[in-house]
């Protein structure tokens, strides 16, 4: 039960990663961006290409850190992929949603353009890599480290979780010390407002997607890292992290924090009792459960 | 010398007109007042004045300069800042991120300017670090004008700031704006306490459904029966 919490709290990192990224595009443009998950398969995918192909082609040796699954050329690859994702991320909004935007156009054809290019990212996805499970590192399986109350944990996970940990701190520090960052809190309270003072609102956008995007990025490396890498992983994940949006209050940065964790302890300890096949239910369940008691999310919403 | 002039003014939302052909122009070191009944279109002819509505017909010109139809955050580059009437602070930053937010556009260091505002309003300094949207209505109103002073601004455009406070505050905030005019501001003030408005007020102008009714000196506005019977509430 214990390593079960263990694994959750992984996972959840995981999720977190991408539910900050939703809840800051939500804060500033009031729109869900059914497209994350992808955004995260994106992620996973562009490492896997920088991994196995260009690092290879430039000669960087596959050697690994210790005991860990991975080395040089996933610490290359990390945050190039991150940036690549923050790029594909504003260009997303730049074509697609900012036109959209512009126009007032309805809710509902703002999520079905979402979904749309969800289906295009993963769709390119598919072609560049086909449908089969990869591996950045195929064959190799890491012992675990036994630590105390029999709890298993691999060197890998953690190391994801110092990663999490320290991109969420980056992001508090940015939020609350940098001048952009204090600008993307103050448009996301009162757009109106944040023009009025001067505030160029369309650079504080363009920073939420490009923050957002890398996030996610971050995190569907991660999970490849942990997991395996396949075209349907950051889709699957989507409605996790949207319940993690939910219950940490749409707009709060720190609360999907929480949320994330929570829906990844929830989905993992669930499967002491339900088929693994059952996770995405949970997360719904979860979802449903928040939406009917405490729809503004635990810490009341709204604001970061 | 004029700094804030608009010539037949056209504007409103979606398919209706609210504002017909109004001209109302401020000069330098002036305060001028703009009254008139609930819904006659103040507050909309503020907005269009900076630029967060588009102007349908007329001109807006800012210090010798044309600003018709420009963005809100490139008129604020020109020398005029704006205090909306409602929803005028970011609630979940601290009074002195609201300020620093006033000056996001300054390069230079604006610790000055900073001090002067906190000097202006000291009770702000001794509750900087704190959220905004627990403080009260009037600390509101204070760090939303503090805001709107960090640009050192030529022109200032005030919306009911003395709306739904304590009678008290009603007469501190009338005070403060003429000490920031006494500094070489121009304010244009929107106001539902027109009498107090007008006191203070070099000039003012009455807007009735959306168009301007009547223009005279404050003191020529108050003594006029007609206008007291009619917008003044006798
Ligand atoms: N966002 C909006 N969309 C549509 N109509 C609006 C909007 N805001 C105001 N109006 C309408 O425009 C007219 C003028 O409103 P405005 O707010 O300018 O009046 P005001 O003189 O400022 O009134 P008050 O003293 O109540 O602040 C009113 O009839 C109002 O209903
Ligand atoms: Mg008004």
């Amino acid at each position: 039960m214990v390593e079960l919490i263990v694994y959750g709290i992984v996972l959840g990192a995981i999720i977190a990663l991408g539910s900050i990224g939703l809840t800051l595009v939500y804060g500033i443009v009031r729109f869900a961006n059914f497209a994350h998950g992808d955004l995260m398969t994106a992620g996973a995918y562009v490492a896997l290409f920088l991994v196995t192909g260009l690092s290879a082609w430039l000669g960087i040796p596959d050697t690994t850190f210790g005991s860990l699954s991975f080395g040089w050329r996933m610490a290359l690859a990390f945050p190039i992929a991150m940036l690549c994702v923050a790029g594909v991320s504003i260009l997303l909004d730049r074509i697609l949603y900012r036109p959209l935007r512009a126009k007032r156009s309805h809710p509902v054809i703002m999520a079905m353009s979402a979904l749309g290019a969800a289906f295009i990212v993963r769709m390119i996805v598919l072609i560049l890599w086909g449908a089969d499970y990869r591996f950045y590192r195929p064959g190799v399986m890491r012992p675990a480290i036994l630590l105390p109350l029999g709890v298993k944990i691999r060197p890998d996970q953690i190391l994801l979780l110092l990663v999490v940990f320290s991109l969420v701190i980056l992001l508090y520090l940015f939020l609350q010390r940098s001048k952009m960052g204090k600008a993307m809190r103050a448009t996301a309270d009162n757009m109106e407002l944040a023009r009025v003072s001067g505030i160029d609102t369309e650079r504080v956008i363009i920073w939420t997607w490009g923050i957002g995007g890398a996030l996610a990025g971050a995190g569907g490396i991660l999970y490849g890292i942990d997991v395996q890498l396949h075209g349907g992983m950051g889709f699957n994940l989507l409605l996790p992290m949207f319940a993690a949006t939910i219950l940490g209050g749409i707009g709060n940065v720190y609360g999907a924090l929480v949320g994330g964790l929570v829906m990844g302890i929830a989905q993992q300890v669930s499967t002491a009792y339900l088929l693994p096949t059952y996770k995405p239910a949970v997360a719904f369940i979860v979802m449903i459960l928040i939406l009917l008691i405490r729809p503004q999310g635990i810490f009341g919403g709204g604001r970061s | 010398m004029k700094v804030l002039e608009t010539k037949n003014l056209v504007s409103g939302y979606g398919e209706t007109d609210i504002l017909h052909d109004v001209s109302i122009e401020l000069k330098e070191k002036e305060i001028v007042s703009i009254i008139g009944p609930n819904g006659a279109g103040k507050s909309t002819l503020l907005k269009t004045i900076f630029g967060l509505l588009r102007p349908r017909g007329g001109v807006v010109e800012l210090i010798g300069a044309e600003v018709t139809g420009l963005s809100p955050d490139r008129i604020v580059r020109k020398g005029m800042s704006y205090v909306p009437q409602v929803d005028n602070v970011f609630p979940s930053l601290t009074i002195q991120e609201n300020l620093e937010m006033g000056a996001f556009i300054r390069t230079d260091d604006y610790g000055d300017k900073l001090e002067e505002v906190y000097e202006l309003f000291p009770l702000l300094q001794e509750r900087k670090n704190d959220k905004v949207g627990k403080l009260s209505g009037g600390q509101r109103q204070m760090i939303a004008m503090g805001r709107a002073l960090m640009l050192d601004p030529r022109v200032l455009l005030l919306d009911e700031p003395s709306a739904s406070l304590a009678p008290i505050l009603v007469g501190m905030i009338f005070e403060k704006i003429i000490d920031i005019n006494k500094t070489g501001v121009a304010i244009m003030v929107v106001e539902q306490n027109a009498r107090e408005t007008l006191k203070i007020s070099d000039r003012g102008y009455v807007l009735a459904m959306g168009r301007k009714v009547f223009e005279d000196t404050g003191k020529a506005i108050l003594e006029n029966k007609e206008v007291g019977k009619l917008y003044l509430g006798g």
